[in-house]
């Protein structure tokens, strides 16, 4: 009955990629079950048929080896993890995040920052960015590049499949496609301090007419994602609501990598020692010159 | 003066945490009143926090640990109630800054000052009985760790106190955990408390290693050795091998914090991801070293209350071994999702499976260990049994996402919550809870309410079963871990089973205690004379209930697997000797308690910046140790006539319990 309750986003994936990891967790499951029933068919017999009261049931109180049984508790199992291993073997190369999808459509690219506590997300064919929703067209395969511009994180849209990490200084791909219309719901799983729970994003799968339409009502937004506006998105703020922007600066996702690669700025060398100093005093600088240090690289 | 201690450190705005506050400072003062009031001081002073007794300072850390689930507890009721209500349309009443202290501090909380401290405890009451000696190999060491690990405690449950827990996670990754993006005290709180506990942790390791080693009794084999006593071994290896991991990982970000390094920052070449290699390099050997003890527990219980010879010995022995080593190269599976290549992920995905197999072959010989035999219900066996339930589910789902494709989408969701809390709660908690009724006779001198204790169990297994069976389902549905506020309404219905589920398990941990306080009032009733109450098989039953201080009169000689069953076989079990050696034991000391005083002077000092005591602290600890290895009068001979008039008393109850062939 509560099952019937609830939607399972696992398993009713609306794309091709959470539709395989869906029977690949049904597939894994049933070949455990192989011996997981017995277990517990046999636990509840034994412990029926052998309880101290029953004089019936033989005792042998010396019997403590037997070479058939032995043979078989290690035999089945070998052959079901040998089996399972190589699903295993296979699906990690056909379900590797980091491989494109084949398609006769070229892919859709979005680069996915995540940030103190929001997604923005950047599509650099477009030529627009938006905070906390995404559209994708429908049967087209999407390109994820994730990163983060501050604590890790992970991107994950369950009803699609695969979750990648964000990590500042590094780039993640991730290839997902969605087969069937709707909004579905994507997240933040990785947690990321206070906001982490606000960081909740919509993805909007839609026809290519509507997605056309969508990115023409995100390109009348009123402000486009320049470096002073990337400097202001970088504050940490929770529960960010919906933000649109007309333009995103091209190469700001590699700038945004690149960050993390600079020289160390002057000021924050001198900084060091202070901080071990009288640490209550410089937590107010020392963020201070992270932040400035970051809007800097930017511009 | 006091670095960054103030008066604001202390959160007297929270009402939550200053009325915990009050009760545990009633409790503390209604402890020392009684303490004062029965003269006991003098004897809690030199019986127990000095001694170097193993059973001791095993029934100490069980004490702790058994205080620290109630706290651990209630961290987890208070955040069941907060997803039920976050998720019903209401704020709950823990905003993200209390609620992220609560889930770090439950995790810190179970792993570290329960299951760890409950492992350690057990091992040190049996282990020695077990393989027939008088003590661990260094009896001051054993006695250091357990003031070390104490540290820790006072640690995490000052900073509820005073200033603020981690908000980061139990494992606290970097960057959020750098000074940067965490600047408060409460990862310092983190480190210092794992640190200085985590060093106790180590030598007890050594000591224990070296005890299983060198100090068995004659004849004893490592192939003729107690299985609990192999689990504890491979335990203590893996604690060698995996403890200084976590030491340096921690160092790096001691570092990293207190010196401003750059080994785990996103900038100037830090690196995230070398941190979650290296604390799950440790993290993943940690589950082995909690649960292999627990194997050990259970292959122990379902022999003895199958009343038949433990099915498959060397297999078993050979399992075990097995998953020790499989379990140091299969710490990957913690982050595929990082973005390894599929080869890498592949690897560890096939190697961690592989472990499935000896794990299962060690449930087929429990299970034919009970085929044929006789098998008595008590609460150490249901706990078994209940095991082989929930261990085989929880086996499953760690099996399934063992599959780097399919962990894709359930890493980091309640599922994954769901799956450790069964295998943690259904495999090492069930276990040494068996483990618990099974040696407690044998430690206290009486056995535990039957009833009680099967009630706890069939509370326990049910609340388990209400409470993390919801949330498997929760992760299919893609919820994920550690969200606290607003949450999606259409999860409401499953967290308020999870709720009822907890409710169930409160009410199995209050018949637990409820055991405890009946148990301990009806004492004499259930006294155990014979020092085997259950009929048990290996050397821990051989000797009084409780153990007289030397454990030992004359040391047992060993012929066979299960040594004591077949002493009882032979009639040999209680054959008094003529006449009697003096032994050689060691003397209490108070140079443990200093160190660990020292030790907590140091890490409070560390965790706010008071630089000249954090130095005092550790002047203390290194003058400590110096007086103390100065010091020559450490150990003593037992007279023969103290010896000699403990064993008749001893054997006058073995006569008078009726036992047979006693002489």
């Amino acid at each position: 009955m509560l099952l019937s309750g609830c939607d399972m986003a696992l398993m009713d994936p609306k794309g091709a990629v959470g539709l395989e990891q869906r029977s690949l967790i049904l597939t894994a499951t049933g070949l455990m079950l192989i011996v997981v029933i017995p277990v517990f068919i046999m636990t509840v017999w034994f412990a029926w048929r052998y309880r101290a009261a029953n004089k019936q049931a033989t005792y042998a109180p010396k019997w403590a080896h037997s070479n058939k049984i032995e043979l078989v508790v290690w035999t089945v199992p070998c052959i079901i993890i040998l089996v399972l291993g190589y699903i295993t073997w296979q699906t990690s190369h056909s379900l590797d995040p980091h491989k494109p999808l084949t398609s006769d459509k070229p892919a859709l690219q979005i680069d996915v920052v995540a940030m103190d506590w929001k997604w923005l997300f950047i599509y650099p064919e477009q030529g627009i960015a938006t905070v906390n929703e995404i559209a994708i067209p429908v049967d087209v395969p999407v390109h994820f590049r994730v990163t983060s511009s501050t604590v890790m994180n992970s991107f994950f849209i369950p009803r699609l499949g695969s979750q990648v990490y964000a990590m500042a200084g590094m780039n993640n791909d991730l290839h997902l496609i969605a087969n069937e219309a709707g909004t579905y719901k994507g997240i933040a799983a990785n947690y990321s301090g206070h906001g982490f729970s606000g960081m909740k994003f919509a993805t909007h799968a839609v026809s290519d007419t509507d997605f056309a339409a969508w990115v023409d009502k995100v390109k009348q937004a009123p402000m486009g994602l320049d470096s002073a506006q990337y400097a202001e998105l970088m504050k940490p703020s929770q529960n960010v609501p919906v933000t649109y922007f007309s333009s995103a600066k091209p190469g700001l996702y590699e700038e945004i990598i690149q960050t993390f690669m600079g020289e160390m700025p002057m000021h924050e060398h001198k900084a060091m020692p202070a901080t071990m100093a009288d640490g209550e005093a410089m937590e107010g600088m020392h963020d201070h010159a992270m932040h400035a240090d970051t809007s800097g690289t930017g511009e | 003066m006091l670095g960054k201690l103030t008066l604001e450190a202390i959160p007297y705005h929270e009402p939550i945490i200053m009325i915990t506050l009050a009760a545990v400072g009633l409790i503390g003062l209604g402890l020392v009143g009684a303490l004062t009031y029965f003269g006991k001081w003098r004897w809690l002073w030199t019986e127990w926090l000095t001694s170097v007794d193993h059973k001791r300072i095993g029934i100490m850390y069980i004490i702790v640990a058994m205080v620290m689930l109630l706290r651990g507890f209630a961290d987890a009721i208070m955040m069941r109630l907060q997803l039920a209500l976050a998720s019903g349309g209401s704020d709950g009443f823990l905003p993200p800054h209390h609620y992220d202290q609560i889930f770090t501090a439950h995790g810190v909380i179970m792993i570290f000052f329960m299951a760890m401290p409950f492992m350690v405890g057990l091992m040190n009451i049996i282990v020695p009985l077990q393989i027939g000696a008088r003590d661990v190999a260094f009896p001051f060491l054993n006695n250091l760790s357990f003031w070390l690990f104490v540290v820790g405690v006072a640690l995490i449950n000052i900073s509820l106190g005073v200033g603020e827990f981690a908000q980061t996670g139990w494992l606290a990754y970097p960057p959020l955990s750098g000074h940067q993006y965490s600047p408060g005290v409460g990862v310092d709180y983190w480190i210092w408390s794992l640190q200085i506990s985590g060093l106790g942790t180590l030598l007890s390791g050594v000591n224990f290693f070296v005890t299983i080693m060198k100090m068995r009794a004659p004849g004893m084999k490592l192939m003729k050795m107690p299985v609990f006593t192999w689990t504890a071994l491979c335990s203590n290896i893996l604690i060698i091998i995996a403890f200084p991991i976590l030491t340096v990982t921690i160092a790096l970000l001691t570092l990293d914090r207190y010196l401003g390094t750059h080994f785990f920052t996103n900038d100037l070449g830090g690196n995230q991801m070398m941190y979650v290699n290296l604390i799950w390099a440790w993290g993943h050997p940690e589950v082995y070293i909690l649960i292999l003890p627990a194997f050990g527990i259970f292959s122990e219980v379902v022999a003895t209350f199958c009343k038949k010879k433990l099915f498959g010995y060397t297999s078993l022995v050979w399992a075990t071994a097995v998953i020790t080593i499989l379990s140091f190269i299969v710490w990957l599976h913690h982050f595929f999702t990082m973005g390894a290549g599929a080869n890498v992920n592949a690897f560890f995905g096939i190697a961690t499976m592989i472990i499935s197999i000896p794990t299962g072959v060690k449930i087929f010989n429990w299970l034919f260990t009970m085929y044929r035999g006789r098998i008595e219900f008590s609460t150490p066996i249901l706990w078994t049994i209940g095991f082989l339930f929930t261990f085989t589910l929880g086996g499953m789902t760690g099996v399934l996402m063992s599959v780097p494709a399919a962990d894709f989408v359930l890493h980091n969701s309640l599922f994954l919550i769901a799956h450790f809390h069964n295998t943690i709660i259904g495999g090492v908690v069930f276990g040494y809870l068996a483990g618990f009724n099974y040696w407690f006779p044998k430690a206290m001198g009486f056995k535990l309410n039957e009833k009680l204790g099967k009630a706890a169990f069939w509370f326990w297994i049910t609340g388990f079963f209400f409470a993390f069976v919801p949330l498997y389902l929760l992760g299919f549905m893609g919820m994920t871990r550690r969200v606290s506020q607003n949450i999606d309404p259409e999860y409401h219905n499953l967290l308020l089973v999870a709720v009822f589920g907890a409710g169930l398990i409160f009410i199995g941990i209050l018949c637990q205690l409820l055991q405890l306080a009946v148990s301990i009032k009806d004492r004499a009733k259930n006294r155990d004379l014979t020092g085997d109450p259950w009929g048990g098989r290996t050397l821990e039953w051989a000797t009084s209930s409780p153990p007289p201080f030397y454990n030992f009169a004359t040391t047992p000689q060993v012929k066979e697997l299960d040594a004591f069953w077949e002493m009882k076989e032979d009639k040999s079990a209680y054959v008094q000797p003529k006449s009697y050696q003096e032994i050689h034991m060691p003397k209490n000391t108070s140079a443990g308690i200093f160190i660990g005083l020292f030790s907590l002077i140091m890490g409070f000092a560390l965790i706010w910046y008071i630089w000249w005591m954090a130095i005092a602290g550790f002047v203390g600890v290194i003058a400590t140790w110096i007086v103390h290895s100065f010091k020559d009068d450490v150990d003593y001979y037992v007279p023969v006539d103290v010896i000699t008039q403990t064993e008749n008393a001893h054997f006058a109850q073995l006569k008078q319990a009726g036992v047979q062939h006693v002489g």
